[in-house]
């Protein structure tokens, strides 16, 4: 079994991104799936500080310190591309006009409760930035993360042990082992990385999984 | 006649007092006004109640305040920064509150100030830690939190291009959160670029109009280095 790495990742979340769709990508991971929209298809990433429409990195030499995405790296602007104040970024997000948000995260719970924010350990600064409420607005969030932690323990959950960024709003959980779909009746196993059988997922998740051949057996 | 602008950021932050509250625009370096943060710091005001989307960067601006101990309270979405080691000791030292407001309630609740609204359900961080302690409200089948505006005494912000009226336009993503805290002081102060006769800025594209500006200041344009977050 070969786990998925970094932009292997990214690319499979890239696949299920269709043409049109309205997207914000989180800070760190996320960041990475817009360099693996296939070109031709026209998306629209929107970021909090009141950026829709952002093109590729610009070149060394060309940035503009006036133009940055929410993790402060120098952007650039598609043509057709706006910009707007920050009580209308997040309106536009708390409204539901954005199709789907990627967010990391520490923990997902199998009723889809997300946990990216804020460790709980008594000398951390807690920052959350914008995570809230795209959990809450988009009207699809979709998380990526590895499957385990660096100690081997699983990332899906029956209950977060972090504190919630969200409850109950979490669509989809692309890992470096498999792809997961939250549903009202528990989490559904859409793809496995190759060399990895269900079993053997089922046994380092730790959380009820559901799977086709579980449903032929 | 009308003339909002003043010839030093030193003059525009004259009159403020200890313990104001005070609303800095800028999201990262981009529209953070750091020459009135700068003046802020020569006029010694004490105890204030600083509102912004971050908690300082390196050794200037915000974060410059925040080590002279002159901040009693922080309110941002996100303190933690690679550079925010001032914020951070101070914070652990207990030297220094923080209440953190997740950023579209920040945004939100600075816009009701302005617009006269007295308090908002909304969404976002209901069922978190967030949200303990606060109103909650079921309307129509979705879970909602009760939230309140931030007034401000001071709004200090950046814009581009302003005229002598106080009608400001901005300049790609510094816009961020300027127009909004523009609206939700009782003082705003903003910097500019550049400074046009009435007429120039084309109305259709005044992002923030004249009504919500009290004092305008002039101020070279430094380009300053990008800090970004470790990736």
């Amino acid at each position: 079994m070969k786990k998925m790495d970094r932009n292997q990742m990214a690319a499979r979340v890239a696949q299920d991104i269709p043409e049109g769709a309205y997207v914000n990508l989180g800070i760190g991971l996320p960041t990475l799936v817009a360099n693996h929209i296939p070109q031709g298809r026209e998306v629209l990433l929107h970021s909090e500080n009141g950026v829709l429409g952002i093109g590729p990195a610009p070149a060394k030499g060309a940035e503009d310190d006036d133009l940055i995405n929410a993790g402060k790296q120098p952007v650039t602007l598609l043509a057709g591309g706006s910009y707007f104040h920050h009580a209308d970024s997040f309106a536009m997000i708390r409204g539901q006009h954005l199709d789907f948000c990627v967010l990391g995260a520490f923990q997902v719970s199998v009723a889809g409760d997300i946990a990216n924010w804020h460790t709980g350990a008594p000398d951390a600064i807690p920052a959350v930035g914008g995570a809230m409420d795209l959990a809450m607005g988009a009207k699809n969030v979709l998380v990526m993360m590895e499957h385990l932690t660096k100690s081997g323990e699983s990332k899906l959950v029956e209950y977060c042990t972090y504190p919630l960024t969200g409850a109950r709003c979490v669509s989809r959980v692309y890992t470096d082992l498999a792809v997961i779909d939250i549903k009202p009746d528990g989490m559904h196993v859409v793809d496995i990385v190759e060399g990895l059988d269900f079993a053997e997922l089922q046994r380092i998740s730790g959380v009820p999984l559901k799977y086709r051949e579980t449903a032929r057996a | 006649m009308i003339n909002k602008i003043v010839a030093s950021t030193t003059e525009a932050l004259a009159d403020v007092p200890d313990g104001a509250t005070i609303l800095i625009g800028g999201f990262g370096g981009a529209g953070q006004p750091i020459e009135l943060v700068e003046a802020l710091i020569e006029q010694g005001a004490r105890d204030l109640t600083l509102v912004s989307n971050n908690a300082g960067n390196g050794d200037t601006g915000i974060a410059a305040l925040i080590a002279a101990k002159r901040v009693r309270k922080m309110m941002c979405s996100f303190p933690r920064q690679p550079d925010s080691w001032h914020f951070d000791r101070l914070y652990r030292a207990g030297e220094i509150e923080l209440e953190l407001v997740p950023q579209g309630n920040l945004a939100e609740r600075i816009r009701a100030a302005g617009a006269g609204i007295g308090a908002f359900f909304t969404p976002t961080a209901y069922g978190t830690e967030i949200a303990q302690g606060k109103e909650t409200r079921e309307i129509n089948g979705r879970h909602y939190v009760l939230e309140y505006p931030i007034h401000a005494d001071y709004a200090l912000i950046k814009a581009e291009k302003g005229d002598r009226w106080g009608n400001l336009v901005y300049r790609r993503s510094a816009r961020n959160f300027n127009p909004v805290m523009a609206t939700a002081a009782r003082i705003t102060v903003a910097t500019v670029h550049e400074i046009v006769e009435l007429g120039e800025l084309d109305p259709e594209t005044v992002v923030t109009p004249s009504v919500y500006v009290k004092r305008l200041v002039k101020i070279p344009k430094v380009v300053r280095p990008i800090t970004a977050l470790k990736v």
